[in-house]
C-alpha cells in the first residue's frame, strides 16, 4: 500500500498542526495584550501581525504550488500535482483573508474598504488567477490530462507573484513598501514573527492533509468498480 | 531555430487562408467590438467629458472582449474534424504551432484597429494627430500581441472542455490586467497628449509583458497539447 495515503494512529503532520495553534495563539496575545500601539495609527496597527504574515505566508503557498507545478511536468508524478493543487487552494484562502484584513484597515487608517492601489489591484488579481486554475481543475477530464493544464495554468498564474511583491517599490503607491527589522520595535517583531511561523506551520498541515486527500480520492476512483460493468453483470445473472 | 522559424511560417500562412476564408467571422468579431463601443456610451450618458477621458479604456475593452470570441473560435476549428491531430502527426514542433496560431490571431486583432479607432474617433470625440497615428497603431499591435499569446495557450487548454466559453475570460481577463492598464495608459496618452514623455515607459512596459507571455507560451504549449 502507498506509504502516502496509508491510515495512521496519529498523522506526524498533526504535530505541526499543534505547533500552528500554539504559535498563532501565543502570538496573537503579544501583539493584542504585550506590543505597544502604534504612536500614529493606535490600536488598529495591531492587524498587521495577522495581515503581514497571511501575506508571506500566501505568497510561499502560491510558490510551493510553481514549484510543485514544475515538478507535475517534469515527473509526471502524482504527488506533485496532488500538492499543487493543495497548495493552491491554501494560497487562495490566505490571499482571501489578506484582502479582508487590508480591506478592514484600509477603512481604519485610508477611510475606504477599497483602494485601485497597485498592491490591492495585483493582489485581488492574483487571487482571481489562482481561482481560475482552480476552475479550469473541476472542468478537465482525465488525471493526467487535468494535471498537466492545472500545471501549465498555475505557472502562467505565478507571473503575478513577483508583480505583487516588488510592484510596491516600481510604482508610487498607497500601501507601504516591505519593512525591516530594523526599523521596528523588538516588541512588535515578535508577534509578527510567531504569527508567520504559526501560520506557515497551519498552511504546511492544510496542504499535507489536503494533499493527502487528493492522492486517497485518486486511488478509491482507479480501484471503484464503473456502474456500467455492474449493470452488465446484473442483465448476465 | 530556423526549423521552428520555416515550421512556424509554414503554420502561419495555413492559419491566415483559413482566416480569410472565414472572412464572416472576422466581420462579426469587428462588429461585436463596435457594439461594444456603443454599450459603453450609452452606460456612461451623454457626457462628452466623460466620454473623451475614457476613450482608450473603452478601445482597449472593446478589444478585450472581442478577443475571447477570436481565440475561442481560432482553436475551436482546429478540433474539428480532428485537424489538430493531423497536424501534430506531422514532424512539426508544438512550439510553431503555438507561434503560428497566436501570430495568426494578433494579426486578426490588429485589423480591428482602424474600424475601433475610426468609431472611437466619431462617438467619443477623441482627435488623432496624423503623427501620433504610428504611436496609436504600435502600442494597439503591442497590446493585441499581449492578449494573443496567453489567449491562444488558453483557448488550446480549454477548447475540449465543458463550459470553455466561460473559461477562457475566466483565465484570460486577470492575467491580462498588466497589458490592460500599461495599453489603456499608453493610448491615453497618445490621444490626449502626453507633455511628460511617459509613453515610452508605458509601451516598454507592455512589450516586457508581450515578451514574458509569448516565451511562456511557447515553452508550455507542448505540455498542453501532447495530451489533448
Amino acid at each position: 500500500m502507498n506509504r502516502g495515503i496509508a491510515p495512521q494512529r496519529w498523522p506526524r503532520e498533526h504535530w505541526v498542526g499543534l505547533a500552528a495553534v500554539g504559535l498563532v495563539l501565543t502570538g496573537s496575545y503579544i501583539g493584542l495584550f504585550v506590543a505597544p500601539a502604534e504612536r500614529h495609527m493606535g490600536e488598529v496597527q495591531r492587524i498587521m501581525y495577522v495581515h503581514v504574515p497571511t501575506a508571506w505566508n500566501a505568497l510561499l503557498c502560491f510558490t510551493c504550488a510553481f514549484v510543485a507545478a514544475i515538478g507535475s511536468l517534469w515527473t509526471g508524478r502524482e504527488r506533485w500535482d496532488a500538492t499543487l493543487v493543495a497548495s493552491a487552494e491554501a494560497g487562495v484562502v490566505l490571499n482571501g483573508l489578506l484582502l479582508i484584513q487590508g480591506s478592514l484597515w484600509g477603512r481604519a487608517t485610508w477611510g475606504v474598504w477599497w483602494d485601485w492601489d497597485v498592491r490591492l489591484t495585483t493582489s485581488l488579481v492574483l487571487l482571481l488567477l489562482f481561482i481560475g486554475v482552480l476552475s479550469l481543475r473541476s472542468f478537465a477530464t482525465g488525471s493526467e490530462r487535468r494535471a498537466s493544464l492545472t500545471a501549465v495554468a498555475a505557472i502562467v498564474a505565478y507571473v503575478d507573484v513577483p508583480l505583487v511583491y516588488f510592484c510596491v517599490r516600481w510604482w508610487r503607491s498607497l500601501h507601504q513598501i516591505q519593512s525591516s527589522p530594523a526599523t521596528v520595535d523588538p516588541a512588535m517583531v515578535l508577534p509578527l514573527r510567531l504569527n508567520a511561523f504559526g501560520l506557515m506551520c497551519a498552511a504546511t498541515w492544510f496542504i499535507v492533509r489536503r494533499a493527502r486527500l487528493e492522492l486517497a480520492r485518486r486511488r478509491s476512483s482507479e480501484t471503484a468498480i464503473p456502474d456500467r460493468i455492474e449493470r452488465i453483470e446484473v442483465r448476465h445473472v | 531555430m530556423s526549423e521552428l522559424r520555416s515550421q512556424t511560417l509554414t503554420l502561419l500562412a495555413k492559419d491566415l487562408r483559413l482566416e480569410w476564408r472565414a472572412k464572416a467571422r472576422l466581420v462579426a468579431v469587428g462588429v461585436f467590438g463596435l457594439l461594444s463601443l456603443v454599450v459603453f456610451s450609452i452606460a456612461v450618458g451623454p457626457d462628452s467629458k466623460a466620454l473623451t477621458a475614457g476613450a482608450a479604456g473603452f478601445l482597449v475593452i472593446a478589444l478585450l472582449l472581442s478577443s475571447t470570441l477570436a481565440l475561442a473560435e481560432s482553436f475551436r476549428i482546429e478540433h474539428e474534424r480532428r485537424a489538430l491531430e493531423g497536424i501534430l502527426l506531422l514532424p512539426v514542433r508544438p512550439g510553431a504551432v503555438f507561434y503560428s496560431k497566436a501570430i495568426a490571431n494578433t494579426l486578426s486583432l490588429a485589423m480591428l484597429a482602424p474600424g475601433l479607432s475610426l468609431f472611437g474617433v466619431v462617438l467619443y470625440g477623441v482627435e488623432l494627430q496624423p503623427a501620433n497615428v504610428v504611436s496609436f497603431f504600435t502600442i494597439w499591435g503591442l497590446a493585441a500581441a499581449g492578449l494573443s499569446a496567453p489567449g491562444t495557450l488558453y483557448a488550446a487548454m480549454t477548447a475540449q472542455l465543458r463550459s470553455r466559453d466561460v473559461l477562457l475570460p475566466l483565465l484570460l481577463f486577470p492575467l491580462v490586467v498588466p497589458v490592460l492598464m500599461a495599453s489603456c495608459k499608453a493610448l491615453a496618452l497618445v490621444l490626449t497628449g502626453d507633455p511628460m514623455g511617459q509613453m515610452h515607459s508605458w509601451a516598454l512596459l507592455l512589450l516586457c509583458f508581450d515578451l514574458i507571455y509569448w516565451s511562456l507560451g511557447g515553452i508550455l504549449f507542448p505540455f498542453v497539447i501532447e495530451e489533448g
